[in-house]
């Protein structure tokens, strides 16, 4: 057997449940009426063809969404024990993780794909500069990816779903704050803080360059969370 | 198939949950936990199916040990924990089915394991129902078919009757004892009777140890202590407390008489009676030397409640 062909079923049965109870919709719903919102009343006053109002808009949503959807994944299945039946079946930690990740990561793509609308709308509005709007989708999706990780983390240390909500908010607020407390460090710290810092990351590549050191933060960042949320799945064999 | 259990000892912090038990189940064997609850039971279980290790000792499922060859291991059993969690949101094919891919069944295969379990857990009627919406009886099946969705060689059951009903109760041992004969199993329980209908072999634990090892009969013969009779009789005696009792008590192997009860010409007794004696032939005689009339006599012997019961309190 393939040693990751679990990641599959888990997966869908993950993706299932979000989209089999209100969760899904109800995300998506509020996600769009809030980014509809602000980006429709903001674009005629700017008068402006460009996308900048959801690329401002959308990591500060993620900052309470991401958490709402991740607190469950592992959580849930701590405390009704269902984990005991997936962890007693022949499929490894990583898969679990990776199953689930990748199942909140497509409920959030979901999400993202009826803003695509907008670009359309755009378009026909005035001439758009389409690289920058590429490149802020990839940034876009990989952000919610590394909190997605974070909140996964998260899940995977308590069994109370609140907990696992107010813990990945904290870490995801932090990572999110970082460069806008530069003025208030000493100079030695703040280069160091600013590379920390989600947002630096982001708008680098906003601005069209999808560099590697960009992605390498948030590649590092993402797989740094499933690894720790992996272990912190074993600890239970400790 | 067979499992080897090692010296196995679990510590929870200072509590020995499990305390440096060791025992063999061999193929085809069904193995019966007996213990009260917070015996060590449910630990063991959890160590065999690799969800917990053990604080020391090892267990080998098929000669592989289970924490070096845990995948392998868990792909031979089938497990069904003490509280049969499941996911609620799903319906029973879905989740059956969710199951099976992850024990690595496809296409036809798979589908063909999802008919036989609905058919022979009697989940037909329910099977796209959401879990959720099930009644305990049909959730503790569910549960089953789920352990069993891979034909697994080893059954892990960690009280398998709970919740369900007299006739449910029935069935799910008859199921249990059908594939007992060509798999291994294990069930704890803390129902005797579950453990003297479908069991091979009895362990009794207390305390985390093995108090007792061997088939029901076995247990039963191992540990009868003293009898005893109870009697009921008609006599003329107007004081049956001076005048009976003493004479009960003149009959051999006779230890002692307990007066239950009397009214009228009736009276009871219970006679406490050395091991292994059987003084139902001279008590006849004595009543028809004395002309009492046995009504009745009732022989107690060491029930496996009681066997338990001496095993397990102290």
């Amino acid at each position: 057997m393939n040693s990751l062909s679990s990641i599959f079923p888990i997966y869908k049965r993950e993706l299932r449940s979000y989209f089999n109870s209100p969760v899904a919709y109800v995300f998506i719903v509020v996600f769009l009426v809030i980014l509809g919102w602000f980006f429709t009343s903001n674009l005629f006053l700017m008068n402006v063809a460009s996308l900048r109002i959801v690329f401002e808009l959308v990591p500060l949503i993620y900052l309470f969404f991401v958490p709402a959807v991740t607190m469950r994944l592992l959580a849930e299945e701590k405390k009704s024990g269902t984990l005991e039946l997936l962890t007693t079946k022949p499929v490894r930690d990583i898969e679990i993780v990776l199953g689930k990740f990748f199942a909140a990561w497509t409920l959030l793509a979901a999400a993202l794909a009826p803003t695509l609308l907008y670009l359309i709308t755009i378009m026909s509005l005035g001439k758009i500069d389409i690289g920058p709007v590429i490149c802020g989708y990839v940034g876009l999706l990989l952000m919610g990816g590394v909190y997605i990780s974070i909140g996964l983390l998260a899940s995977s240390l308590t069994e109370n779903q609140i907990i696992a909500f107010i813990l990945s908010f904290l870490i995801v607020f932090v990572l999110f704050m970082l460069d806008k407390i530069l003025m208030y460090v000493p100079d030695a710290f703040a280069s160091t803080l600013e590379f920390l810092s989600m947002d630096f990351h982001f708008s680098n590549i906003v601005r069209g360059v999808l560099d590697s050191r960009n992605l390498i933060y948030f590649g590092s960042l993402l797989g740094f969370s499933l690894f720790l949320a992996t272990v912190s799945l074993e600890r239970r064999k400790w | 198939m067979s499992i080897a259990v090692h010296n196995l000892t679990k510590l929870y912090g200072e509590q020995k949950a499990v305390d440096n038990i060791s025992f063999d189940v061999k193929t085809g064997e069904i193995l019966g936990f007996l213990g009260p609850n917070g015996a060590g039971k449910t630990t063991t279980m959890k160590m065999i199916t690799c969800y917990m290790p053990s604080t020391s000792g090892t267990v080998e499922v098929d000669g592989l040990d289970n924490t070096q060859h845990s995948l392998e291991v868990r792909r031979k059993i089938g497990y069904l924990p003490e509280m049969n969690p499941l996911y609620l949101d799903m319906n029973v094919l879905d989740y059956l089915e969710y199951s099976a891919q992850l024990h690595g069944l496809t296409g036809s295969a798979m589908q063909h394991r999802l008919k036989e379990m609905v058919h022979t857990c009697g989940l037909e009627d329910v099977r796209h129902k959401d879990i959720g919406e099930l009644s305990k009886g049909y959730r503790q099946r569910v549960g089953l078919a789920q352990a069993m969705i891979h034909d697994p060689e080893v059954l892990i059951l960690d009280e398998p009757t709970s919740g369900l009903d007299p006739n449910q109760i029935v069935e799910i041992r008859n199921l249990i004892k059908q594939l007992g004969r060509a798999k291994t199993v294990v069930l704890s329980t803390h129902i005797l009777s579950e453990v003297q209908a479908t069991c091979d072999r009895v362990l009794i634990i207390s305390e985390g140890k093995i108090v007792a090892d061997g088939t029901p009969e076995a247990l039963q013969q191992q540990f009868q202590g003293a009898e005893s009779l109870t009697i009921e009789l008609k006599t003329n005696a107007v004081n049956p407390v001076d005048q009976i009792a003493p004479k009960l008590r003149t009959v051999g192997s006779v230890v002692s008489v307990e007066v239950l009860s009397t009214r009228d010409s009736l009276s009871r007794y219970t006679l406490h009676i050395e091991k292994n004696a059987d003084v139902r032939e001279n008590l006849f005689r004595l009543a028809v030397v004395e002309g009492w009339i046995i009504l009745e006599m009732q022989r107690k012997t060491t029930s496996l409640e009681e066997v338990f019961h001496k095993l397990t309190t102290t």
